[in-house]
């Protein structure tokens, strides 16, 4: 019983206190300490999940799962960025040592010119951009492949995509100058009224979902175990 | 095999071919196109304009490595107006991975206008905590981030003690505007909710165009008082501060390649139609 009761009254106490913070200045300092402690708890979440991550990937290499040669690479990528930018700074910290180099570049640190920057910008950046920019050609194929105008809404999908696309690039006014306007008139009526509508009502929702949190009603964030 | 099958039929690699030469070609040839400013775009330029020599403003630069292409021309381009206006700026990410790019435009701008670390700018690094972190930097920067990127105290950089009236700066109100460049979560909803209203922040937004519809209520609410939606703010920005860059640039790249996917959509269609008939009307 403990195990669901605990959690949903301190969920309860804490959900009230941050509410009486708002109202009473003198629950002030008290809210700014649980805030202190969210992100504490928070980065420690981090701890967890890097924790998580390495032990899922390291069953996936011994168990010779599917697609198993990626993990390598990510539990080499994560142990050799944490090393260089988390244990190594610390161990440094400890022996007092002076400056510890690999070639011109520093290996204590993530500022500029260490080994962790250079990693950083000669690695991820270059991956993770490629990563996002693939998406470019995906859309492209998925445009003439897959986007049919089969039903009255997807005729007017398309004809709001198309006239937003090209309205909202120069080439646009090239074309005609009255695109860039309708592609204004779109994004602040039709589509702005959509998107409050969905706005307003995301709010009701999460009030409605923090008020049941807040009565001890709401148990759906314990899990079902 | 009828052209109008062979066509609906094409291999994807020869639409990814012509995605890559419709990207590539304006780049390569330097094609420039005029770039028209929104509404949106000038609330931008005029919120950084309305600041002073001395102001301080607060930069959440919210994006890492995957919206570099998008909203680096961006930041750089806001650097380069907050730096030539003198304001001073206090810069810090809630993303993971989002440090060292903010450092690298920082490193751009900076020497351009002879501006000198901890005087005119500090980089406070990143912190996990999301929401948390923001309520928490309205309250005390110093609890949040008792040390820089470099690992120095807070008190030791002169720019941190010259807030209104010389006071130190120690919480979001203690600047004059909240500039975040954001592509996703946490960002500028998160921002405006948590921080817009309830420490009455003036704020602007620059994110990615696939989150700037999502934003447009904010504008209208008044609650950001300028937004810049993907590269294509970036250009009108540029445009603005009379500075074209890499937004300017892109933008003859992105209206190719918007036509070119434009145009897969209308033949995409034409010939699927077509077939369905022509099949339909032999059987």
């Amino acid at each position: 019983m403990l195990r669901r009761e605990i959690p949903i009254f301190l969920a309860v106490m804490v959900g009230w206190f941050m509410v009486g913070e708002f109202f009473f200045p003198w629950a002030e300092p008290g809210g700014t300490e649980v805030q202190q402690m969210a992100v504490i708890i928070t980065a420690a979440g981090v701890i967890l999940g890097v924790a998580n991550v390495i032990r899922i990937n390291l069953l996936k290499v011994s168990r010779r799962q599917k697609d198993w040669q990626y993990s390598i690479f990510l539990l080499v990528g994560l142990i050799v960025m944490g090393f260089l930018g988390t244990v190594l700074p610390i161990v440094h910290a400890a022996v007092k040592g002076g400056a510890w180099t690999l070639g011109s570049l520093n290996l204590v640190g993530i500022t500029d010119g260490t080994v962790f920057d250079r990693l950083y910008n000669r690695i991820y950046v270059p991956l993770s951009a490629t990563m996002y920019g693939l998406l470019a050609f995906y859309i492209a194929s998925a445009a003439f492949r897959a986007f049919r105008v089969r039903s009255t809404e997807a005729a007017l999908l398309a004809a709001a995509a198309i006239i937003v696309m090209i309205g909202r690039v120069p080439l646009g006014e090239k074309i005609w100058d009255g695109i860039p306007l309708l592609t204004d008139w779109i994004m602040n009526v039709p589509q702005l009224a959509a998107k409050r509508a969905i706005l307003i009502g995301a709010a009701l929702g999460g009030i409605a979902t923090g008020l049941k949190i807040l009565l001890g009603i709401e148990r759906n964030f314990l899990g079902s175990d | 095999m009828s052209l109008t099958q062979r066509i609906e039929a094409l291999d994807r690699r020869w639409i990814f071919l012509l995605m890559l030469f419709s990207m590539s070609f304006p780049l390569i040839v330097h094609i420039r196109l005029p770039v028209r400013t929104s509404p949106e775009a000038r609330g931008f330029y005029e919120s950084i304009e309305a600041l002073h020599a001395g102001d301080v403003v607060y930069l959440a630069s919210d994006y890492d490595p995957g919206g570099k292409a998008e909203l680096e021309p961006m930041l750089l381009a806001v650097l380069d107006h907050l730096f030539r206006k003198d304001v001073k700026i206090v810069g810090a990410t809630l993303w993971p991975a989002g440090s060292p790019l903010l450092e690298r435009a920082y490193k751009t701008v900076a020497p351009k206008y002879n501006k000198t670390y901890g005087v005119d700018y500090v980089h406070l690094g990143f912190k996990e905590g999301k929401e948390n972190v923001m309520v928490q930097l309205g309250k005390s920067i110093r609890e949040v981030f008792p040390v820089d990127y470099y690992g120095t105290k807070l008190d030791s950089l002169p720019l941190m003690h010259s807030g209104f009236n010389g006071n130190p700066i120690d919480k979001l109100g203690d600047t004059k505007l909240l500039v975040n460049i954001s592509i996703g979560y946490p960002g500028t909803k998160e921002w405006v909710q948590q921080v817009r209203g309830r420490f009455q922040m003036k704020m602007i937004s620059g994110c990615a165009a696939v989150s700037a519809p999502e934003y447009f209520p904010y504008v209208q609410s008044g609650q950001l008082s300028g937004l810049l939606g993907g590269l294509a703010g970036a250009a009108e920005y540029e445009q603005l501060i009379g500075r074209p860059g890499w937004g300017v640039t892109g933008m003859a790249a992105q209206s190719l390649s918007h036509v070119t996917i434009v145009l897969l959509i209308l033949v995409g269609n034409f010939v699927y139609f077509w077939n369905r008939r022509k099949g339909a009307a032999r059987s």
